[in-house]
């Protein structure tokens, strides 16, 4: 049966009519070399053993599924986040493309970054000519205000040095002498984008504030009572940053944005196409020297960052992605505590909302055994609020977590009799949660859109939390930070938990003696 | 951090740079100064002579080993030798694979990060050969080396070369801070090898900065994986190094932009000196028949 216009069958059904399933048998066959039904179950099965899980763990030389991406995803996502910024990655266009449709599909926006267009004979030659027209190009057709500039592998293997090039090209006359162009070196080979968000704003701050690379003095502190807020590599930007906003809002304070890239990635359809929109302005961002305070939320989104930032003599605080009511109290009270300012009424009652709340779900979340795996900062965030709720966050993964991240991890879990059980995997990857998923069973998955295969290979059901989550939309809408973002998690944990009790109960006459109405 | 001296020595393969440049820096050793060398030649002989031993642990093998660079403590890769000059190799691939010019970005960067560069002096960088490609120009890129030293011979080969090397110079120059400190001539023993070292220098527009004679004692010390100054410090070579030492120090600051020369022009600078004879443009791509056939038309 083909198509007709009549009556166009959708992908859905259209490959389980007989002809199909009959050619894809055939190919089967025919085509593929394939081993009996038999002996790929056996396989299957022996996958899900102790043994295999060894061997698994054993492993040294190969990567399967890693929950990470490139550091210049995370130079883009840190670019965008100041005013009129445009991203300009050094190197080939189908890396841009990546990062650009990545975004796209998790913000559900347009991701504008160009890329210097790197070819083979840039490859040899270097690539000073893509940067002189690049930039050229990007400045007159795209009109930013700025253009961050980071790197790919090819221009980093072959060592152009984006200081001197940058410097070549302005006199070249591609951008105006005094236009901002910082930079940053982030090979996709080193780290994860969590490095590159970190490299990029770091190299975006120090082009304000030391001078922008000899080319004017650098700015003289003069300390104000201000704080400045780094949010980090984040999929719930959107939501965090204006929760943020909300709540330094009602304490009153003096506050700068570092990187505020919620507007840029939530756009209004008013007719109007913004390629840029929000941000923090370039003003703010040299001025955010003067502040007495910087916040990150999330330490290693911001090691090299924070380092700099030290120097400069400003109150330091460092948070793990703090999600829940004990993770939530200790962020307001260092708030509190820097600013001199105090916690408002407002914010004591939705904490003691989220109190509330708790304590109504309490019965359905003690004691459930959880596995975790994303960026380092939001497993710790979750593995605290999940202990809180007396839940045990059994197998915590970040394949771009660090031996130091480990050992932290480690101290949450014997912070709490919920973390008993508990391991922190740092530098494994999705096939070794595979394992731990069969070996050691959870009752629920908390990952990205990825672990949807996690889902359906263990049995797992799973909880989208993290970054890139594709398959489901707008929750980047929420924030996840504050007492209200903890009530956002705390309702995504709860609703999968009840749709999964109605799973279990829905036969007729079966089990439906516990489809209940009231859970 | 501010009164950090960065140097680079730069040269031809097998010109003696690395021979020159610990020998040198031994010197500078001898005077007090804190030192720290990194070799980025994947041989990894720049600290040999100073280590008494090739260093093993160099920074990319033990990268390699541990699975990534981010696993690397610097105390793994930092020796100490003579005069507690502090010594790390970059290392690199076996020839013929993989990117040497990327682990020298990779080293470096490391070093940095790891604060290998506290509570020094100087820092001297051993480059191998040309400046092949990006990664071997990263000692000279901004806030890197200063000053950089080409070690040559009156060897056209070794002068083609550290024109190259000032072309390197040159293209960096204009953007950032890295300048040409001179000339070193390791003494070959060519033809008018001074006269012609003296002359290169002139039209790259900088100074031989030390001519250093030819002496067997270099080698000896060399067999003892030892300098010169430490194997026979009152040798009429050891003060050669000390001298060229001392000039480096008093050198600060007064680096230049280099001004390389075309092939044509070095040619003809040869051509001046009595080095070569002044090409027949007429019988260039001839063979002997033809050359044979038009005597003949002629006579």
């Amino acid at each position: 049966m083909s198509q007709n216009t009549d009556n166009v069958i959708d992908h859905f059904n259209l490959f389980r009519s007989p002809e199909y399933v009959e050619m894809f048998e055939n190919k089967k066959k025919n085509f593929e070399n394939p081993e009996t039904v038999e002996k790929v179950e056996e396989i299957r099965e022996w996958t899900k053993t102790w043994e295999y899980r060894e061997k698994n763990f054993a492993r040294d030389s190969l990567t399967v599924n890693p929950a990470k991406a490139c550091q210049p995803l995370g130079a883009v996502f840190a670019a965008v986040g100041f005013e009129s910024t445009l991203p300009f990655v050094h190197g080939s266009q189908g890396c841009v493309a990546y990062y650009r449709s990545h975004f796209s599909r998790h913000f559900k926006e347009p991701s504008s970054c160009v890329s210097s267009s790197m070819t083979e004979d840039a490859a040899v030659f270097g690539g000073l000519n893509n940067m002189i027209d690049g930039l050229a190009n990007a400045y007159n057709m795209y009109k930013p205000k700025m253009i961050a500039v980071s790197t790919t592998c090819m221009a980093e293997v072959i060592g152009d040095d984006l200081n001197a090039f940058i410097k070549s090209s302005k006199e070249k006359g591609s951008v105006p002498v005094e236009f901002d162009v910082p930079f940053a070196h982030t090979p996709a080979f080193v780290g994860s984008h969590i490095t590159g968000y970190d490299n990029t704003l770091k190299g975006i701050i120090e082009h304000f504030w030391d001078g922008k690379a000899g080319t004017v003095p650098a700015e003289v502190r003069a300390p104000n009572g201000s704080i400045n807020f780094i949010g980090g590599f984040d999929g719930y930007t959107v939501g965090n940053m204006r929760e943020i906003k909300r709540i330094f809002g009602l304490m009153g304070i003096d506050y700068t944005i570092l990187a505020d890239n919620s507007d840029v990635w939530d756009t209004p359809a008013d007719g109007e196409f913004r390629m840029y929109d929000g941000g923090t302005t370039l003003e703010q961002a040299r001025l955010a020297l003067n502040a007495k305070a910087t916040i990150s939320m999330q330490e290693y989104c911001t090691e090299k960052t924070m380092k700099f930032i030290e120097t400069k003599e400003h109150d330091v605080a460092n948070f793990n992605h703090p999600v829940g009511v004990a993770a939530t109290d200790k962020f307001l009270m260092e708030v509190a505590r820097l600013t001199g300012k105090t916690v408002p009424a407002e914010l004591e009652k939705e904490r003691g909302r989220l109190v509330d709340a708790i304590a109504d779900s309490s019965a359905h979340i003690h004691g459930k055994k959880f596995a975790i795996y994303g960026d380092p900062d939001m497993c710790m965030g979750l593995a605290g609020f999940l202990m809180e709720l007396g839940a045990e966050p059994v197998h915590v993964l970040a394949t771009n977590g660090s031996k130091d991240w480990a050992v932290k991890m480690q101290a949450l879990f014997d912070s709490s009799p919920f973390g008993k059980n508990c391991h922190a995997y740092a530098g494994k990857d999705l096939w070794h949660m595979r394992s731990l998923l069969f070996t050691e069973p959870v009752d629920f998955l908390i990952g990205n859109t990825y672990g949807k295969y996690l889902e359906r290979d263990t049995g797992t059901p799973l909880i989208r939390i993290g970054f890139p989550i594709f398959d489901r939309h707008h929750h980047h809408r929420y924030p996840v930070w504050g007492y209200q973002g903890a009530m956002n998690v705390l309702v995504w944990i709860l609703d999968k938990i009840f749709d999964e009790m109605d799973k279990n109960t829905i036969v007729p006459a079966k089990t439906d003696y516990s489809y209940d109405i009231i859970r | 951090m501010a009164s950090l001296r960065q140097i680079a020595f730069y040269g031809k393969g097998g010109i003696g740079k690395s021979t020159t440049s610990q020998n040198t820096l031994a010197a500078l050793a001898d005077l007090g100064q804190k030192i720290m060398i990194v070799g980025c030649d994947p041989k990894a002989d720049s600290t040999r002579l100073i280590l008494h031993a090739k260093a093993q642990d160099t920074i990319l093998s033990l990268a390699a080993e541990a699975g990534s660079v981010e696993d690397l403590e610097l105390e793994d890769v930092l020796k100490v030798g003579y005069k507690d000059i502090k010594c790390v190799e970059s290392g690199g691939p076996e020839p013929g694979v993989g990117c040497a010019g990327r682990g020298v970005i990779t080293s470096i960067n490391f070093l940095e990060e790891n604060g290998a560069y506290e509570d020094i002096d100087y820092v001297s960088y051993d480059v191998l050969g040309d400046v092949v490609c990006g990664g071997f120009a990263m000692p000279i890129r901004e806030n890197k080396a200063q000053e950089i030293y080409i070690v040559m011979s009156g060897e056209m080969m070794a002068m083609y070369a550290a024109n190259n090397i000032s072309k390197g110079i040159l293209k960096y120059a204009n953007s950032g801070g890295v300048r040409l400190g001179g000339l070193v001539c390791n003494e070959r023993q060519t033809d008018k090898e001074l006269e012609l070292a003296e002359a290169l220098a002139k039209k790259l527009g900088t100074t031989l900065i030390h001519f250093v004679p030819r002496d067997n004692v270099v080698q000896h010390a060399e067999l003892r994986r030892m300098t010169v100054l430490e194997y026979a410090p009152e040798s009429k070579q050891a003060d050669e190094y000390r001298q060229l030492a001392t000039k480096i120090h008093a050198n600060q600051g007064k680096g230049i932009i280099p001004t390389p020369i075309t092939m044509d022009e070095l040619e003809a600078m040869l051509m001046e000196h009595g080095i070569m004879k002044p090409v027949d443009e007429s019988i260039v791509g001839k063979t002997a028949a033809e050359l044979a056939a038009e005597a003949a038309a002629v006579a």
